[in-house]
């Protein structure tokens, strides 16, 4: 073979190649084995791999006070950790199916009862979306808002009121307080 | 008798076209400001209606303006002037099941939009209503001074109210110099180098979403955002009306990030998009949600969309 032919068919081979990589590229998430963009999940800290203390563990079935993770209170329908969470591989989920998904793609575990929100966070009108409007859209995983073993939205402090026209008083710049967000975590 | 004396100016009979005319001189000139004998102030003076000027006298314009407001907040600024895009019309949704009134859009949007800290102006105004109570159309009773120690309240749902960026703005109708207009994506704009501030706009205004300008803007430097477009977020003027433009200087770039508002807020209530493109969110929820606008029986006919999801 000579060069000339190489060079066709290399030409050959990478035109679907970048073609292929350009579209790939188009759908541009922050975990590219996702069906979605989203951000990864927001564990505790030290908390995964679930594996790391749970691979040498007898698995217990029966329903019971936990004694290592007391911090976690379901309340979330009337269900126990293996609704959900797989006893056989802590470090991925389970669907009633018993198709086993990953952390990263949870919106799957969710949608199974939250059909209608599932629908509507699919495109894009449940949930926060940030990003471009007419272009690449940052997703969130259901758990970043709502705990999934207390998924009701928790309360938020108020940033202040606007200032009555009778109480506007500020005589130096320095008086006038920073903008509030900036003080905000989140 | 005056005719004899009249070789000493003092004692010279003046006619009444020569009173005239001086008196029209001495007047114009009281007009001109000498103190800031500054070209820049004369240019700002005849500055043309932004609709006449071409893309020279635009671009002069945008950098006299970058000098004056660098000198002023001794930060570089960047104006953009940049136009509608094509085949775009925007369109909001705000879904009120979700909105917990948690004021995070109203300080977000006053950090990306300059917004006068004093005297106080917010573009976003959260209303607070008990349940049962008459709301739709009277909200200007309505309590937005709320603060409790957490939200939402039990027994209350939340409304914000901005601009609502009117098909058929009442806002546009009354202004006696043409300093605000509806532009090509929906956007009503504001030339706040032609605003008079008679505030006509805001009584015309059925939203209460337009604000003035009582006493000259102030912004801690560290607070300024340079990155601003003229009809948007530029500083403005005091004796001038302002008012959301959707956050023009993002939303007018291809591609155009989501306005300040509805990125910071926390429960995903706030939706965003081009009414012209069948796959946008706004699209989806006109479709499949039960949205309405508010004072619809005005035929202002609002780009603003409420619904409740739940």
């Amino acid at each position: 073979m000579n060069l000339k032919s190489i060079s066709k068919i290399f030409l050959i081979v990478s035109i679907p190649v970048v073609f292929l990589s350009l579209l790939s590229s188009h759908a541009i998430s922050a975990d590219e084995t996702t069906d979605y963009p989203v951000p990864p999940p927001p564990f505790s800290e030290g908390i995964f791999p679930c594996s790391g203390c749970h691979a040498g563990m007898e698995v217990n079935t029966n329903i019971r006070e936990l004694s290592f993770h007391e911090d976690i209170k379901l309340k979330h329908f009337d269900g126990w950790c293996f609704n959900c969470h797989n006893p056989d591989n802590r470090d991925v989920l389970r669907l009633a199916s018993g198709k086993i998904i990953t952390f990263k793609e949870s919106e799957y575990l969710c949608g199974q009862c939250h059909g209608e929100k599932f629908r509507n966070w699919k495109v894009g009108v449940h949930g926060k979306r940030t990003g471009l409007w007419n272009g690449r859209k940052e997703y969130r995983l259901c758990v970043h808002c709502h705990s999934p073993h207390q998924p009701r939205f928790k309360p938020l402090k108020p940033l202040p009121p606007p200032v009555r026209p009778e109480d506007s008083k500020y005589k130096t710049i320095e008086q006038i307080p920073l903008n509030p967000l900036n003080s905000i975590k989140e | 008798m005056l005719k004899k004396t009249g070789k000493h100016p003092l004692y010279k009979s003046v006619d009444r076209r020569s009173f005239l005319k001086g008196t029209a001189f001495g007047l114009a000139s009281l007009a001109i400001p000498f103190g800031t004998s500054d070209a820049s102030v004369w240019d700002a003076f005849f500055q043309k209606h932004f609709r006449e000027m071409d893309d020279d006298e635009i671009k002069s314009v945008i950098k006299r303006m970058e000098k004056e407001y660098a000198d002023e907040y001794k930060t570089d600024f960047k104006i953009k002037t940049t136009g509608p895009l094509p085949g775009v019309k925007f369109g909001y949704g705000l879904d009120l099941s979700l909105c917990i009134g948690c004021r995070r859009c109203v300080y977000a949007c006053v950090k990306e939009n300059n917004q006068s800290r004093d005297p106080q102006i917010h573009w976003i105004t959260v209303l607070q209503f008990k349940n049962g109570e008459r709301w739709v159309n009277v909200f200007e009773e309505a309590d937005r001074y709320y603060n409790p120690q957490e939200v939402p309240e039990e027994g209350h749902f939340y409304m914000p109210v901005q601009c609502q960026q009117c098909e058929n703005p009442p806002c546009v109708k009354v202004c006696p110099t043409q300093a605000t207009w509806k532009e090509r994506d929906g956007i009503v704009v504001i030339d706040y180098n032609w605003c008079i501030g008679c505030r006509y706009c805001m009584a015309a205004c059925p939203y209460g979403a337009r604000h003035f300008n009582w006493g000259k803007p102030h912004i801690d430097k560290s607070e300024i955002n340079p990155d601003v477009h003229y009809f948007g977020n530029r500083p403005r003027y005091k004796g001038v009306v302002e008012k959301c433009t959707f956050c023009i200087q993002r939303t007018r770039e291809n591609p155009g990030r989501y306005p300040a508002c509805v990125e910071i807020c926390p429960v995903g209530a706030r939706k965003f998009g081009n009414l012209l493109d069948p796959e946008s969110e706004i699209r989806y929820c006109i479709e499949n949600k039960r949205v309405f606008r508010l004072k619809e029986d005005l035929n202002t006919s609002p780009k603003f969309y409420y619904f409740f999801s739940i």
